[in-house]
């Protein structure tokens, strides 16, 4: 099936890849420049899940992100722009500065804001899924969570319901092995967060997280079943972040091979070197992509250094509509 | 004027929103055509919109509060039922990180049209974990609003007029409340947030009450009047917005203030009215302002402990005697 995919296609996912990199890279440098307030939660490493969703959604299906969410507004469409203003706490902002690298939001595009609070997503997802199901529209949804959130009851809570209505929600597990510096094995006795989905009648699959196309099709699957009225899908994808946790953490509590291994499984490095090996580009287009999204990104972060910061008395507006 | 009880009016304000807009739509732990809902208020709506518009939930406090976030922000404007205030708490993150925060964080993006109804009180001997007033919880979040209507009439107009808004609604009811009957007019109206009533005018001493403290001080108001003490009572109908105003300006004409809420003393409403009128009235206050409250336990269930701890017109009349 993806062996088919137009090249278009490829172009965009691999583009996608690239942003939220070199988008990641660059938030990281400007932390170490002490131009990020705040904290962040980078999402290198974990490209191949959020654009193999998002490339099986159509432009106004929805998401809902987490603290980790810049891959995820990057990989449904957001502005480069004004995700990094955001970031650096300017008025350009997605969210004029209120949100901050761990609330970007952009309704115009079904990005329906990113939770800091882990799990809190799914039933927020559930209920736009359910807002699909009462408006009788054909949009599905896709919830992004790590496997800590897993654990907790929105999780439980979330799925049942989502289940019993057959809404057309795609829970989506970014199974990154340690919420924070606890290890999956310290919290739960399950090696697949995917066996849980048994538990609510629906289908659970575990897939290679760092191969953009098993996690494309994978999605596929899950929004052709919702989109017929079928019902959710939980879709494990196991993968890893580069960074620690959060800017404070250096992650010592990863063991060196495995750091190790995991860079070899590197998703973006995988991904480029399978479009070559298959002919669906040359190493000279690949290279042109490559230059065209460090030109853009570097284009955001002048937009963003250069953007002002919001006055403070715009502290007191948009708590109420 | 005809005269429904408080339940009907609360069941006429769902029935009538939802014949006018098909967004509007009702969800809760056994709110539909099996139950009615635990104290009757949805009762015959499933018979009328069907089960997809009044739907019944799991036990499931979190995901019925986060399921309603999630239509809300994407075009529906629900309305969840918490079947007793206390379970409010299982539901917290998503009524105070989500519901209320979804808006200001995103920088204005979202509007979230939500209405969560619950009632609270104690009264009726079900103890500790279904008697509370907790209204005070959901006054310390900005980006929520708080209504507390008294009476059949306040309880469609405020209902319609959450319903309607495009902001999250803690929509706060009583126990004791449902039976009662209370005038209520057959044409459609709404009553807007921020907005007090003064239930009962007087000039020797202003009560501010809410929920069925109302008919409390009421009461009182009545056994003063034979002994020649003109009470005035004030309802505030809404805790936030709070009509600051109509508070302060019946302080300014009596000079005595007694605040009767059900909740705890501590940290509590009337600790937050007190404070407005020390602020902004103090220089028109004869007396020391007097707060009638739950005493800071938690509600007990034999008669003799609960009937004890419950605000009731003896207190009242005694706080205010004491500032006359």
């Amino acid at each position: 099936m993806t062996t088919d995919l137009p090249k278009e296609k490829l172009v965009s996912m691999l583009t996608k890849m690239l942003e939220i990199r070199y988008f990641e890279e660059k938030v990281f440098d400007l932390y170490t420049q002490n131009v990020v307030p705040g904290t962040i939660h980078l999402y290198a490493g974990e490209e191949a899940v959020a654009v193999g969703v998002c490339s099986a959604l159509k432009k106004d299906d929805y998401i809902t992100s987490t603290h980790r969410g810049h891959g995820h507004c990057i990989a449904k469409g957001a502005d480069l722009k004004r995700t990094m203003a955001e970031i650096l706490g300017k008025k350009t902002g997605y969210c004029k500065g209120k949100g901050g690298s761990m609330h970007i939001a952009d309704f115009s595009i079904g990005m329906l804001g990113a939770t800091a609070v882990v799990g809190a997503g799914l039933p927020i997802a559930v209920g736009a899924g359910l807002s699909v199901k009462l408006r009788k529209s054909d949009h599905v949804v896709a919830c992004f969570f790590g496997e800590g959130a897993s654990n907790q009851g929105t999780f439980h809570e979330g799925i049942n319901m989502a289940s019993i209505w057959k809404l057309p929600v795609i829970f989506v597990c970014e199974n990154n092995l340690y919420a924070m510096g606890t290890r999956q094995s310290m919290a739960m006795a399950i090696e697949n967060i995917a066996d849980r989905a048994v538990a609510y009648g629906i289908p659970g699959i575990t897939v290679d997280g760092n191969d953009v196309l098993a996690v494309y099709e994978a999605t596929c699957k899950a929004v052709e079943r919702a989109r017929k009225g079928d019902g959710p899908t939980l879709i494990e994808c196991k993968t890893y972040r580069y960074r620690g946790h959060s800017r404070v953490d250096s992650a010592k509590y990863r063991p060196k091979e495995e750091v190790a291994e995991w860079l070899a499984k590197d998703p973006v490095k995988r991904f480029r070197e399978r479009l070559l090996r298959t002919n669906a580009l040359t190493e000279t287009q690949i290279q042109q992509i490559e230059n065209e999204v460090s030109l853009e990104i570097e284009e955001a972060v002048k937009f963003a250094l250069e953007s002002p910061f919001p006055e403070p008395e715009e502290a007191l507006e948009d708590v109420y509509a | 004027m005809r005269k429904i009880t408080y339940r009907e009016a609360l069941r006429e304000a769902l029935r009538e929103e939802m014949r006018r807009d098909p967004t509007v739509f009702v969800l809760g732990e056994d709110v539909g055509k099996y139950w009615g809902g635990a104290f009757k208020v949805t009762d015959g709506l499933a018979e009328e919109f069907g089960d997809e518009r009044v739907r019944d939930t799991p036990i499931s406090e979190s995901a019925i509060i986060g399921t309603a976030v999630g239509a809300a922000i994407t075009g529906m404007r629900p309305v969840a039922e918490i079947m007793f205030g206390d379970l409010t708490a299982l539901a917290m993150d998503q009524i105070a990180n989500q519901a209320a925060k979804i808006r200001y964080m995103f920088g204005g993006q979202a509007k979230c049209p939500l209405v969560i109804r619950t009632p609270f009180g104690a009264g009726v001997n079900i103890a500790s974990h279904h008697s509370q007033s907790l209204e005070a919880w959901f006054m310390h979040v900005p980006g929520l609003y708080v209504a507390v209507p008294s009476t059949p009439y306040d309880a469609k107009g405020l209902l319609k007029a959450a319903i309607r808004g495009d902001n999250p609604v803690f929509f706060c009811e009583h126990k004791l409340l449902y039976p009662i009957q209370g005038e209520v007019p057959e044409e459609d109206y709404t009553i807007s947030f921020g907005r007090a009533d003064v239930k009962r005018e007087g000039s020797d001493a202003t009560i501010i009450a809410t929920l069925y403290m109302v008919h409390n001080a009421l009461n009182a108001a009545d056994e003063l009047a034979k002994e020649g003490v003109s009470v005035e009572v004030v309802d505030p109908r809404t805790l936030t917005p709070l009509d600051k105003k109509t508070i302060v300006e019946s302080v300014k004409k009596t000079g005595r203030l007694i605040i009767v809420t059900e909740d705890c003393k501590t940290a509590g409403v009337s600790a937050e009215i007190a404070a407005l009128v020390a602020e902004e009235a103090i220089d028109y206050l004869d007396a020391p302002i007097k707060r009638v409250a739950e005493p800071d336990t938690p509600i007990p269930f034999s008669s003799t402990l609960e009937q004890y701890v419950i605000p009731n017109e003896k207190a009242i009349i005694k706080a205010i005697k004491e500032i006359i």
